[in-house]
């Protein structure tokens, strides 16, 4: 502080607080929602203070489901957001890690080629070619599937380059030792590499499952058995219906699993959360 | 770019690049050349011929007033989040750059929302702002205003943009924490010495060296509101009531999808593309120019 001001100093706190607070209102009040009669809500005479529905809720939403739209119960659509984000992490992971090792570490026809092949990637979202993209799914069967939905989006420009530049980074000298130790390349990958990027992997790691878990447009399209939804599929679908039907201490209490997963990840590794969040943006 | 020592081996980079060449030449490359081919093609309305047509795709879309009116909307709604999250994150990020013991646990409670799904977003601001059974519109009745997303545009409108910016706050927040957190303490104390107010200080010297931190967040907050807030609007307005919700992106879904109109849809992608092509040199140039600071 450059300058003591006396009552000066409690302002910023202030501020941070009034954020916070409305920052985490709505959340706050979803959580108060997911412990509510369903006609409470429904009549407009909603608490602010928790009610006594909390396990009831939950149990339904978890084990049993809405039951008009989309009767599949929550707990099968967050097994299936689980294993869209860990498919789509790791195997992002996996294949920029041996393609940026191929581009650095190798001398090979069309290096450059394919470096700029997955580095203009990057400017082809999904949005600008939804339907193509989709056919070429259809047309490959692989609608209502597990490698449908993580296939298509475990190309990673962002990912490929973070690791060239690391590997770019590490001393040549490494490899001349582990070549002297007879070492070829794969087993320098595998004992030197690999181990010194753990950092790397970890904090993109994180990053990755979250946009894998809060994919949307995709699993939207690909999708139509109620048994393949993942869960922010599923919370829209819950609330499509008309007002009467919709079961709102059912869709809180999904929107607060929904977001339970990701978030928890920002907050227990958010050392590694902020290193991957500014890496991936350079 | 190139490493002295390398290895050299005949198969090997091949087969490492493989699983990532080839995913990226059939679901984005081949996709995307589709796109551009099915924007030059008619389909007739049974799908059962279709004819090369040039640039009339093209010609019909600009001459659609809907189109013009969502090219028009998706830059007003990317404006206002931008000016909206970055100006509320740079507010919160100045309080919390003040050395203070609990400035980790500020940075906790405030990055979060980074983590929730657009669609969540939505669905937690439709629950507030609904017009039956929201809190906070009991709230703005009380107040007199017909508060009604489902009806009124712009409250629908105000309802994505909300919603959009909440999500946004945290990702500004955190880069503008750490832009300001890399100005030296040392120019900051020198203008105290001449005699520069808390102000005056921010204005004539943090704010301009966080000019290039300011530049990259508006970049970013434009593609997110470009391509992101898709969720939020599938998840609350649907693109209405009567378009008033409709960007660019969710227009190409919905053309696409319901209207069965390829070669539009087609056309818009590639529109959208030429946008992102554009916004990404944008962002590269400037990643340029800090290297070279």
């Amino acid at each position: 502080m450059v300058e003591r001001r006396g009552i000066g100093d409690i302002v910023p706190h202030l501020v941070l607080w009034l954020g916070i607070a409305v920052v985490a209102f709505p959340v706050y009040l979803a959580f108060v929602a997911s412990t509510q009669e369903a006609y409470l809500i429904a009549n407009g005479q909603m608490s602010l203070l928790p009610g006594g529905k909390f396990l009831d809720n939950y149990y339904r939403t978890i084990f049993i489901g809405t039951s008009s739209s989309t009767r599949e119960p929550v707990g099968t659509m967050l097994f299936n957001s689980f294993v869209m984000a860990m498919a789509i992490s790791l195997g992002k992971i996996a294949i920029s890690i041996i393609s940026a090792y191929a581009i650095v570490y190798f001398r090979f026809p069309f290096r450059m080629a394919v470096f700029w092949l997955i580095f203009i990637t990057l400017m082809l979202p999904v949005e600008v070619r939804i339907y193509p993209t989709y056919k070429i799914a259809a047309d490959l069967s692989l609608l209502d599937s597990f490698a449908g939905l993580t296939l298509p989006l475990i190309a990673s420009a962002t990912a490929t380059l973070l690791f060239r530049q690391f590997f770019m980074t590490v001393p040549d000298e490494l490899l001349e030792a582990s070549r002297i130790d007879g070492a070829g390349p794969i087993r320098f990958f595998k004992d030197t590499l690999l181990p010194l990027s753990r950092t790397n992997m970890a904090a993109l790691f994180v990053i990755l499952f979250i946009y894998g878990w809060n994919q949307y447009l995709w699993p939207l399209l690909i999708t139509t058995r109620d048994n393949m939804q993942t869960i922010v599929i599923g919370i829209r679908k819950m609330i499509t219906t008309s007002d009467a039907l919709t079961e709102w201490p059912l869709v809180m209490a999904t929107a607060m699993l929904a977001m339970l997963p990701p978030v928890a990840v920002v907050i227990l590794m958010q050392k590694l959360f902020v290193r991957g969040l500014v890496e991936t943006e350079k | 770019m190139q490493k002295q020592s390398f290895f050299q081996s005949p198969l090997l980079p091949f087969l490492l690049i493989a699983p990532q060449v080839t995913i990226v030449l059939v679901f984005f490359y081949w996709p995307a050349i589709q796109a551009v081919w099915q924007s030059f093609l008619l389909q007739d309305a049974f799908g059962l011929s279709t004819t090369f047509v040039g640039f009339e795709n093209y010609v019909h879309l600009l001459h659609e007033p809907g189109y013009f009116d969502a090219i028009v909307r998706t830059f007003a709604f990317s404006a206002m989040i931008a000016l909206l999250s970055l100006s509320i994150a740079l507010l919160l990020a100045v309080m919390a750059d003040k050395p203070m013991r609990a400035g980790g646990i500020y940075r906790t409670l405030l990055i979060w929302p980074y983590a929730v799904a657009p669609a969540v977003a939505g669905v937690l601001w439709i629950f507030m702002l609904h017009p039956s059974l929201g809190v906070l519109a009991r709230g703005l009745r009380a107040l007199g205003i017909d508060w009604n997303p489902l009806l009124n545009g712009d409250h629908a409108a105000i309802l994505v943009i909300a919603a959009a910016t909440w999500k946004q706050i945290s990702y500004n927040f955190l880069f503008f924490l750490a832009g300001l957190q890399s100005i030296p303490r040392s120019i900051i104390e020198a203008a105290a010495i001449d005699g520069a107010g808390p102000t005056r200080r921010f204005w004539t010297v943090v704010f301009p060296l966080l000019s290039p931190t300011v530049f990259f967040l508006i970049v970013v907050n434009i593609v997110y509101a470009f391509f992101d807030t898709f969720g939020i609007i599938d998840a609350t307005t649907g693109g209405g009531p009567s378009k008033a919700t409709e960007t660019l992106v969710y227009k190409v879904y919905l053309d696409g999808l319901l209207g069965g109109n390829l070669g539009s849809s087609a056309a818009q992608s590639v529109i959208l593309m030429v946008i992102v092509i554009a916004l990404t040199a944008i962002q590269f140039r400037y990643v340029e120019r800090k290297v070279t600071y």
